[in-house]
């Protein structure tokens, strides 16, 4: 899969601003950023349902504007939003979009098993009646009833619990290792590691894109985590030292980076954790910290996002 | 585990249970919540969340068992209850066919705030927001990250003893995420204390304590830090699913 220099507008707002990527074949791609980042419009481009105003893109080495008769038979798209008929029971469901495609619920069935067997014992209810989960799972097989060969997840993990959200990933590796291409979005970064590669995106641009593991090593600050202590007396006292470069709330913890560039990190801490001391604040300490993908973000996310204009 | 001090506490729960029909949804949890604390309220699809917080919001009456909220009762004062709380939840908070200052004043109204303290911290509530230019302006025509601030502004604007939050900052940014939890932490020092519940184990890692429902039950209770040290994992992420898988 191909994109280049892809552009798509609404009024005003530049949904797509020149993006470019490629996926390779049997890959596990995430598209990773906040809602309006423009992931669900290059999702819709690249299944056919929207036309960019400028750009290209190639799936399957077919063009999406002229192919695209011959390119939606090869691809399954789970939207973001509940896709189902929700008075259809789940089996009706499945015949039905298996019906579209031209092909049976029986001919599908090595594909889907794995994960029609988790469902298979609710078949005759209404897909309206399932748990998230379910409904997440069902939702899968009908993207997969016509044998694709690239499958597109739009945030297939958004309201779904912890558990069923980690059984979905579990499925899409399976899915991966029987060769086809998946491209999924998502808003939660903790995703990220789930995926071979991921492009951080962010008002219609690709910020970074890399596999999950190098992205942290593509931090460009010394990165202190500070424990203990008040937290909002940490952080204004952290962002009152001289060579802040941006302190936030990480989990439990605070992450300080520091304006000084390719200094040593354990110096750095001790230098936080004794100013931190000096302010009346002994509970606090800072140890070097590895970056995550959420810092990488935050640092490469231009200014945050503009107030609106009157 | 800290447990706050008994007259500190906002919510304070014992044994409380809710049945239907011969299906009991929550099964005689106890837990207590401090002022000011951030306190997160995990639990998979059908642990009895839901039900449990329609419980301490006044919308459901228990089977039995007891619990206060703000220093009352969720059997006879469900009134004084629903007064002293806010709700916010991810999308659905605010009106957007109204201004950033109409909805401001609907739920000054709707909290019970009189004219006079509305328009006051109306005021407030626009400048802490630094959103004075845009307060003629429709909210659906804002930015998602805003949206969410104005709504948390609006949650409190009565300023509750709790406020009930469900996913706060599912979908934004990560930067205007932790703008928001810097909110959060400045409502709580203020003595609101902060009910969060959410899917996202990610946002539970901002809590000072959480709570994790399995089957109607509560089967963890701690920080972040002491769940994760007592479960020998490293994110509140692999403790949830430790918990709740052998139910799913």
């Amino acid at each position: 899969m191909v994109v280049r220099d892809v552009v798509k507008r609404f009024g005003d707002t530049v949904a797509l601003d020149r993006m470019s990527v490629s996926v390779h074949r049997a890959e596990l791609f995430g598209f990773i950023g906040p809602d309006g980042a423009g992931k669900t419009t290059l999702l819709r481009i690249l299944t056919t349902l929207l036309v960019p105003d400028a750009g290209d893109a190639h799936v399957l080495g077919m063009d999406v504007v002229r192919d695209l008769w011959r390119i939606r038979p090869r691809l399954g798209y789970m939207p973001g939003r509940f896709s189902l008929y929700p008075d259809l029971s789940v089996i009706e469901n499945l015949t039905f979009f298996a019906s579209v495609f031209g092909t049976s619920v029986d001919d599908a069935r090595d594909v889907i098993a794995p994960i029609y067997s988790q469902i298979e014992r609710f078949h005759d209810r209404r897909a309206a009646a399932l748990s998230g989960g379910m409904k997440q799972k069902l939702a899968l097989c009908c993207a997969l009833v016509h044998r694709p060969d690239v499958l597109f997840l739009d945030e297939p993990t958004t309201g779904v619990d912890a558990v069923s959200r980690r059984e979905f990933w579990e499925l899409l590796a399976q899915l991966k290792a029987s060769g086809l291409t998946i491209v999924v979005s998502t808003p939660y970064m903790d995703e990220a590691s789930r995926c071979d590669r991921v492009a951080l995106v962010q008002r219609g641009r690709i910020l970074e894109l890399a596999p999950p593991a190098v992205i942290g090593s593509r931090y460009r600050h010394p990165l202190v985590a500070v424990r203990g202590g008040d937290r909002q007396r940490v952080l204004a006292a952290l962002r009152a030292f001289p060579h802040v470069h941006s302190a936030f709330p990480f989990g439990e913890a605070i992450h300080y980076a520091d304006a000084r560039g390719g200094s040593d990190t354990a110096a750095i801490s001790r230098e936080i954790t004794a100013w931190l001391a000096q302010r009346g604040l002994k509970a606090a300490r800072g140890e070097p910290a590895q970056a995550g993908i959420e810092d990488v973000f935050m640092d490469l996310m231009e200014a945050p996002a503009p107030r609106p204009a009157a | 585990m800290t447990q706050p001090p008994n007259d500190e506490a906002a919510i304070r729960v014992h044994e409380l249970t809710r049945r239907f029909g011969s299906f009991t949804a929550v099964r005689a949890i106890s837990f207590e919540v401090a002022r000011g604390e951030v306190f997160g309220f995990l639990g998979a699809n059908g642990a009895g969340k839901t039900t449990a917080i329609k419980m301490l919001t006044g919308l459901l009456l228990p089977t039995s068992g007891d619990a206060r909220v703000a220093g009352f009762d969720v059997y006879r004062e469900t009134e004084s209850i629903r007064r002293h709380i806010g709700y916010m939840s991810q999308r659905f908070s605010l009106y957007e066919d109204l201004t950033v200052r109409e909805n401001i004043e609907l739920y000054g109204g709707i909290y019970g705030l009189s004219d006079e303290r509305i328009a006051t911290r109306s005021t407030e509530l626009i400048e802490g927001l630094g959103l004075r230019e845009a307060r003629d302006t429709l909210v659906a025509s804002m930015p998602l990250g805003w949206k969410q601030k104005l709504a948390f502004s609006v949650a409190v604007i009565h300023d509750p003893a709790v406020v009930f939050l469900d996913e706060p900052t599912s979908g934004v940014d990560p930067i205007t995420r932790r703008q928001f939890w810097e909110m959060i932490y400045t409502a709580a020092s203020r003595g609101i204390t902060v009910f969060v519940t959410t899917h996202y184990m990610d946002e539970a890692e901002y809590c000072d304590r959480v709570s994790i429902m399995v089957d109607g039950g509560i089967a963890a209770l701690g920080t972040p830090s002491e769940l994760k040290r007592r479960y020998g994992v490293g994110t509140i992420d692999d403790v949830f699913v430790r918990l709740a898988r052998p139910a799913a």
